[in-house]
């Protein structure tokens, strides 16, 4: 349960695929331009309910509910150990060192 | 109550961003193709001067020029005898957004609230987004940015996403949508529903920002060393970046040879679901910078003010897996954790100071911040986990959305030239075919400006056409 004045993620369907511009490729037409928009609940609402939030700008918007408190999911990534071969490549012919 | 259809709001394109950005661009059309380009930058009423007092007045400019000395030393290394120019690189992530975008957005953010407008809209996935949200943060305007952030299976570029979070740290409402060009109409609909100043990437607002980018390399060079810098590398995309910084060059009387850069994504279809999340470079590349180069009024404004042809001397291409290295080795060599995208400047740089003398010098004329999504590590990780084939091997046999070649030595690294003729020519037709009469000896002798040559070669390739 979602309370009033909870900063949520809502989502939206701003055009379906039949509404869509003539000149996107024949992948993207087939599919719907969505939008996501943050904001705070103007009432009581469940995960799924249809809500409208009030923006960051003052803006009122209406869209599915997603989610409470939004967090931020991206990071690092996985490791990627090529990166250290570069570092050591460059060096190495740089600076020489350890059979390099 | 309005129709807000998609043919509509389209429909009304003209009078919206008529009202959003508080020019009447009618007043510089000639009627035909040309139209009066200078006039337009004029009409800003800023001079070189005045944008300074402004980005001073927000803590933006005066960023370090750097002189990488290490990964100068390992370009001699693979360069032939007498070799292999001095290589520098002006730290623009210094500027308070973490970019040289804060300098684009400066004059524009400005000049909205001098206008009177309340708040600013700014369609954009890349650090321009996080430049408006910061500059608004500092003149108290309200701010919105328009992504364009996910696929359909809601995947997201973790750059973007990165760039989301930096505008919702300035105070920003992001407004983030799925892959297509229906962001333009998205962002109608708002400058419309709140009356907000379109900070349009394309504004001669913009573009007057980033013309202290290229004064400054001027004035630092010659503070230093006494002369002018040979040769000034700029990542393309839209052209903006290209055009400013040029300009700024040629307002300081600058000698320095303009070179565009821009990331290999041949192949590639920019709007295109599937295709959005199979590259690695977000802006910088050539899905942006051939056409924005060859027909720059397919911006949001109805002239763009950003005409990189009109000042490039060379346009070369690199490949992403060269873009990686070259920021890896940025850290490696040079302790600065920078880019990526802003690198591919610098890669080419890397490369074609091999072809000029030692005591030449090219400048890599901005950096951009790194992050959390915004870095070698989660870009490369992300590719890997869209079936992109990551390895070691000869950059030049990359295929972009299917390999990202990372070179097996630094010699592999190699600016490939793109064919500037082809480009001129590309432009002078896009012209043509915009109007439905011949054109008039005033559009041959814009025609001529627009892509560095005399009347008697546009009407060559005029003949060509018609052949």
């Amino acid at each position: 349960m979602a309370k009033k004045g909870d900063w949520v993620l809502t989502h939206n369907i701003i055009l379906t695929p039949q509404q869509r511009a003539p000149q996107v490729p024949e992948d993207t037409h087939g599919v719907p331009l969505e939008m996501w928009v943050k904001g705070h609940l103007t009432a009581d609402a469940e995960i799924g309910d249809e809500v409208e939030i009030i923006t960051r700008t003052g803006r009122h918007v209406r869209g599915k509910l997603l989610e409470v408190n939004p967090r931020y999911t991206h990071d690092y990534g996985e490791f990627v150990p090529e990166l250290l071969e570069i570092g050591d490549t460059v060096r190495g012919i740089l600076f020489g060192g350890d059979d390099k | 109550m309005k129709d807000m259809s998609y043919n509509a709001v389209m429909g009304r394109r003209a009078e919206i961003i008529k009202s959003a950005v508080g020019m009447d661009y009618s007043r510089f059309e000639s009627g035909s193709i040309a139209f009066d380009y200078e006039g337009m930058m004029k009409a800003t009423g800023l001079d070189i001067n005045e944008v300074r007092r402004i980005q001073e007045s927000f803590a933006i400019g005066h960023t370090p020029l750097i002189e990488l000395k290490n990964i100068t030393a390992l370009a001699r290394k693979m360069a032939p005898k007498g070799k292999g120019a001095r290589i520098f690189i002006k730290d623009e992530a210094c500027n308070p957004s973490g970019s040289f975008k804060a300098r684009r957005a400066a004059t524009s953010i400005y000049t909205a609230r001098e206008m009177g407008y309340k708040g600013a809209i700014a369609a954009t996935s890349g650090n321009y987004g996080a430049a408006v949200a910061s500059i608004c943060a500092m003149a108290g305007l309200k701010c919105i940015i328009v992504q364009e952030c996910y696929d359909s299976k809601y995947i997201g570029q973790p750059e973007i996403i990165e760039k989301a979070r930096k505008c919702e740290a300035f105070g920003a409402e992001v407004v983030q949508l799925s892959v297509g060009p229906e962001l333009f109409y998205e962002t109608l609909r708002m400058l419309e529903d709140t009356g907000y100043f379109n900070a349009s990437l394309y504004t001669p607002y913009g573009i007057i920002g980033v013309e202290t980018l290229g004064y400054e390399i001027a004035e630092q060079f010659r503070a230093r060393f006494g002369k002018d810098p040979d040769a000034v590398v700029c990542t393309n995309a839209g052209g903006g970046n290209l055009t400013g910084t040029a300009r700024g060059l040629r307002k300081a009387g600058c000698s320095a040879k303009v070179i565009a850069a821009s990331v290999n994504l041949s192949g590639l279809h920019m709007a295109s679901d599937t295709q959005f999340n199979k590259k690695s470079f977000t802006t910088g590349h050539t899905g942006f910078g051939v056409p924005f180069s060859t027909w720059p009024d397919r911006s949001d404004v109805p002239r763009s003010a950003a005409r990189p042809l009109r000042y490039m001397d060379r346009y070369v291409t690199v490949a992403q897996g060269e873009v990686f290295y070259m920021t890896e080795m940025l850290a490696s060599l040079e302790g600065l954790e920078r880019g990526p995208a802003g690198d591919t400047s610098l890669a080419a740089a890397f490369s074609v100071a091999q072809e000029m003398d030692e005591d030449q010098c090219i400048v890599v004329q901005e950096t951009e911040y790194t992050g959390a999504g915004k870095h070698v590590n989660p870009q490369l990780a992300f590719a890997r986990k869209n079936g992109i084939d990551i390895h070691f091997g000869d950059p030049a046999e990359e295929v972009p959305g299917k390999s990202i070649i990372l070179p097996a030595h630094p010699s592999l690294i190699k600016a490939r030239d793109f064919n500037i003729e082809h480009m001129r020519h590309s432009l002078i037709k896009n012209a043509v075919a915009s109007v439905d009469h011949a054109p008039t000896e005033e559009d041959i002798r814009f025609l001529a400006e627009e892509v560095q040559r005399d009347a008697a070669y546009v009407k060559a390739v005029l003949a060509g056409l018609k052949k």
